[in-house]
């Protein structure tokens, strides 16, 4: 297939120099209108132009014939304007006659001048205070539904769960191991890489800016502990924000605009169940997983600045890890993991099902699902913060 | 049989199209006369919508030449393409509105991309298009999500007519709709054809359809025009397929003597 120009780039030939497209000339009291030329869309600015210039200069005129004897080609559009210089003429008390016009645009002519449509109305938009009044109180309103709708879905789910822990056979194994293949094994050469590459970059900066004060081995206790506790699973979880909690939201929205969501219910199936329940047990499976690759990665990677750029040997870097960190700071960072998957996958559920019928909404809802998701991952950051400090992990 | 080139509005030779190694159409010939309506029957995947997707450039054809109001497509430049395109209308099976635009945005969509008109007139011609498939000025300010299936047919119609075209490529206008909502549409269509002098190309199924609007019926079988003429001609065809759906359960309405419908 050809290649084509968008539309803006290409020449439009509406550019077209034009005749007079209605002439007048005075009898008596009245106005012979002559019209000529094409009264078609490309014409229209020009036919309405003189249109308005008729209608403000006829204005003492008794009687107004028009002669179409001469117009070459007419649709829609000409018969539209034709019937507003008709309607113009006739409003005012004029008499208004068409005349000689040719005998296959009649249907057409006589077809529009019977159509009605109604007029624009148009309502006044004024401000007022309380515009501002309600604008707050829907922001609060919507807030509120929100945080209803995560609760529900996250009931929802639970029942779910316990359903099929009481009946594994009705679970869906296929969809749970199909999304976790997705989610899961699939993400791992990104997050391989960025955490890789996030773990270098501290350990750089570390001895950048430790080495002035001679503390060059404290670099493997800061990358150690952050890794570990913080950045791992924090990059993990935004990565998978972005990569599995927007496709399931599009997923679930698509499915939603297209019927499919209704189509289930109407077969006696429970959404959550089928299609929300195996794709978020997948995510609280595999972002454990993928956390524990991601910290991996990132330390390797800090170990490797530390030998290339600190001239650090491998021996003296694990060596110093050793005692830097212990099974406590691994724990902290795994045990946010799964909840902050439940919190990416209930948001991006509740916002999939949220999907109206256009495919704007389902842009919209999509984005929201991300930014959603990430906030709350960095919420939950912060609550577990404060509550292995005050359990003294 | 060849034809003056003036009065063909589509001509379609020796068109071949395949996905892979599966050919869809074979070698197909095919002439659209100026000012008919003409119906293109054929089985469910017997590559009817393929055919009108391959006459308005969207499906990559293997071989053959498509002609489309005396403009060769393949040789066509951009700007004469373009001129084409703007002289067709083409109405999709499912209506394809634009789903962030309401009904009258989406019919003023064309207007405002291809022609230089006030806001007034563009408004106003919408709303006549939208009144002449038989929609009000309430229905003009819905979002497609809020159209029903004939309402989506009816915007989706009134889009393809809003340059005023020669030419329109109806895939399946009345599939979906009840029996009434069919029937008007068929006259809309008729209507339209007669008062603006349209080319119309369809694809349908429907045997009432079939009936009352069209002027001639092109059937579709293993990749090549098996039949085109008048629904007589057709009632007539002793091939099996043409016989299995004209004589078939539900064309008992067929026997019926043609109504004519009022312009």
């Amino acid at each position: 297939m050809c290649f084509r120009l968008p539309i803006w780039l290409q020449k439009t030939e509406n550019d077209v120099v034009t005749r007079s497209i209605l002439t007048a000339t005075r009898v008596n009291d009245g106005v012979h209108l002559i019209a000529t030329g094409a009264w078609t869309a490309t014409q229209a600015v020009e036919i309405e132009r003189a249109i308005e210039a008729q209608v403000a200069g006829g204005e003492r005129a008794r009687s107004i014939t028009l002669d179409m004897a001469g117009v070459e080609s007419f649709d829609t559009y000409g018969a539209w304007l034709l019937k507003r210089l008709q309607a113009a003429f006739r409003d005012r008390g004029q008499d208004f006659q068409i005349t000689a016009l040719p005998e296959r645009y009649r249907g057409l002519q006589q077809d529009v001048e019977h159509l009605a449509i109604e007029e624009a109305k148009t309502s006044p938009s004024t401000w007022s205070p309380t515009d501002a009044l309600e604008f707050v109180g829907r922001w609060v309103s919507d807030a509120w539904r929100q945080l209803v709708a995560f609760v529900e879905m996250l009931g929802a789910l639970s029942l779910a769960l316990l359903w099929a822990m009481r009946r594994p056979g009705s679970f869906r194994w296929t969809s749970a191991v199909h999304q976790l293949d997705r989610v899961g094994l699939r993400a791992v050469p990104i997050i391989l890489l960025i955490t890789f590459l996030i773990g270098g970059i501290i350990a750089q900066q570390g001895f950048f800016h430790f080495r002035k004060f001679g503390a060059d081995e404290y670099v493997v206790d800061m990358v150690g502990i952050l890794v570990l506790r913080e950045i791992g699973v924090l990059i993990v979880a935004i990565m998978v924000a972005g990569r599995s909690g927007s496709s399931y939201t599009a997923e679930l929205g698509s499915m939603k605009m297209r019927e499919e969501i209704d189509a289930l219910r109407t077969m006696g199936l429970d959404p959550v169940h089928v299609l929300i329940l195996p794709r978020v047990l997948a995510l609280v499976i595999a972002l454990p997983l993928l956390t524990f690759i991601g910290s991996m990665a990132a330390l390797y990677g800090g170990g490797l600045v530390a030998w290339v750029y600190g001239g650090m040997s491998p021996e003296i870097f694990i060596a110093r890890l050793k005692e830097a960190i212990s099974i406590e700071h691994f724990k902290v960072g795994i045990i946010k993991a799964p909840f902050m998957a439940l919190a990416i996958g209930v948001v991006a559920a509740v916002e999939g099902l949220k999907v109206k019928g256009s495919a704007e909404s389902l842009g919209l809802q999509t984005t929201t699902s991300v930014v959603r998701a990430i906030f709350l991952v960095i919420v939950l950051d912060g609550l577990f913060a404060v509550f292995f400090a005050s359990i003294g992990m | 049989m060849q034809e003056a080139a003036g009065a063909i509005a589509v001509r379609v030779s020796d068109l071949v199209v395949a996905f892979g190694d599966h050919v869809v159409l074979d070698h197909l010939n095919l002439d659209v006369r100026r000012g008919e309506v003409l119906g293109f029957v054929g089985g469910s995947g017997s590559g009817k919508s393929v055919l009108m997707r391959t006459i308005i450039g969207l499906i990559a054809k293997k071989q053959g030449s498509v002609e489309v109001l005396g403009v060769n497509l393949d040789r066509a430049n951009d700007h004469e393409l373009k001129a084409v395109e703007r002289r067709w209308g083409v109405l999709f099976q499912q209506g394809a509105l634009f789903s962030s635009l309401t009904a009258l945005q989406n019919v003023q969509f064309p207007m405002r991309e291809n022609l230089r008109l006030s806001d007034r007139l563009m408004r106003e011609v919408a709303l006549a298009k939208l009144a002449m498939v038989g929609l009000t000025a309430r229905d003009a300010d819905k979002m497609p999500s809020e159209l029903s299936g004939g309402m989506t047919k009816r915007v989706a119609l009134a889009r393809a007519l809003a340059l005023d075209p020669e030419l329109v490529f109806l895939d399946e206008p009345t599939s979906g709709l009840d029996p009434i909502s069919a029937g008007d549409f068929d006259e809309l269509i008729r209507t339209l054809q007669q008062t603006l002098g349209l080319t119309v190309f369809m694809v349908t199924h429907d045997l009432e359809t079939l009936r009352t609007v069209c002027d001639r019926v092109a059937a579709l079988a293993d990749g090549t025009v098996i039949s085109i003429g008048d629904m007589s001609a057709m009632l007539r065809s002793q091939h099996p397929w043409m016989q299995a759906y004209f004589q078939g359960k539900r064309a008992h309405v067929l026997a019926r003597s043609p109504v004519t419908m009022g312009a």
